[in-house]
């Protein structure tokens, strides 16, 4: 990081609207999957959500977003008895992924609230750099 | 900065206010960037104490850091951030208001400047 020049104002809002944009497909992956069976508990598909961490930049005191990383969480798969199933196994059983649609939602309508709000800063900003830019 | 030329006072306390609300702005899109950051604790600029210091003498950036508080959330959250965007976007429309109304200021100065030299 040392080589790195100061953030600006536009640097940051970048890195916050990418992390957003990280955990809005996430949650988009979620949803995508939800409903989806496979033949053991451990190969079922388990929901994955975006870790942010804070990133202070000395240099300008500006503090960005950073995606710490991409977890799974440790939600255990849903048992359904269904004998017909392909991949059922011994007992007659698949095993669904334990996504609820809900909280993906309200994910994915928190991310692009904080965009938004990211995107309106910004160009707010923008407007009074360009107005002392233009002062004559 | 100006006081160091030949100028000492041809914008007065508007080169340090704008200084300051340019300061600010940063520190109030940083809360609005971490909205979601877990453990996040937002900060402010108390800009009356800010201005205050940086109108006696002090560095404007110097005076902008020691005027630099954590925000006092009105319902803290389970997972430690401090952020509440209501609150961080009242307080950035209000700062670039400041901003906005502090640069008239400075304009309206540099057009009587101008207006003197030219003559008319």
């Amino acid at each position: 990081m040392a080589g790195n020049p100061p953030l600006s104002l536009f640097g940051l809002a970048q890195r916050g609207m990418s992390a957003q944009l990280v955990r809005m497909n996430a949650a988009a992956s979620n949803l995508a999957n939800a409903g989806t069976v496979s033949a053991s508990e451990e190969t079922a598909y388990k929901p994955i959500r975006a870790v942010f961490a804070e990133d202070l930049d000395r240099a300008s005191g500006l503090a960005s977003v950073q995606v710490r990383g991409v977890v799974r969480e440790k939600a255990a798969a849903v048992r359904q008895h269904s004998p017909d199933h392909p991949l059922a196994d011994e007992n007659g059983d698949v095993w669904v992924a334990p996504v609820d649609e809900n909280a993906e939602m309200v994910e994915m309508l928190e991310a692009s609230r904080q965009y938004q709000n990211l995107v309106e800063a910004l160009s707010t900003a923008k407007q009074l750099m360009l107005d002392t830019m233009r002062m004559k | 900065m100006w006081d160091t030329y030949d100028m000492p006072d041809l914008f007065g306390i508007n080169g340090k206010a704008l200084e300051l609300r340019s300061q600010r702005m940063g520190i109030l899109a940083s809360n609005i960037a971490n909205a979601g950051t877990p453990g996040y604790k937002a900060k402010d600029i108390d800009f009356g104490a800010a201005l205050k210091a940086a109108s006696s003498g002090t560095d404007v950036s110097a005076a902008a850091d020691r005027s630099t508080l954590y925000r006092t959330p009105v319902m803290p959250s389970l997972d430690g951030n401090t952020v509440e965007l209501q609150n961080e976007q009242l307080a950035f429309s209000e700062n670039a208001v400041g901003y906005a109304t502090t640069l008239q200021f400075i304009r309206s100065r540099v057009d009587t400047v101008t207006r003197a030299l030219k003559g008319d």
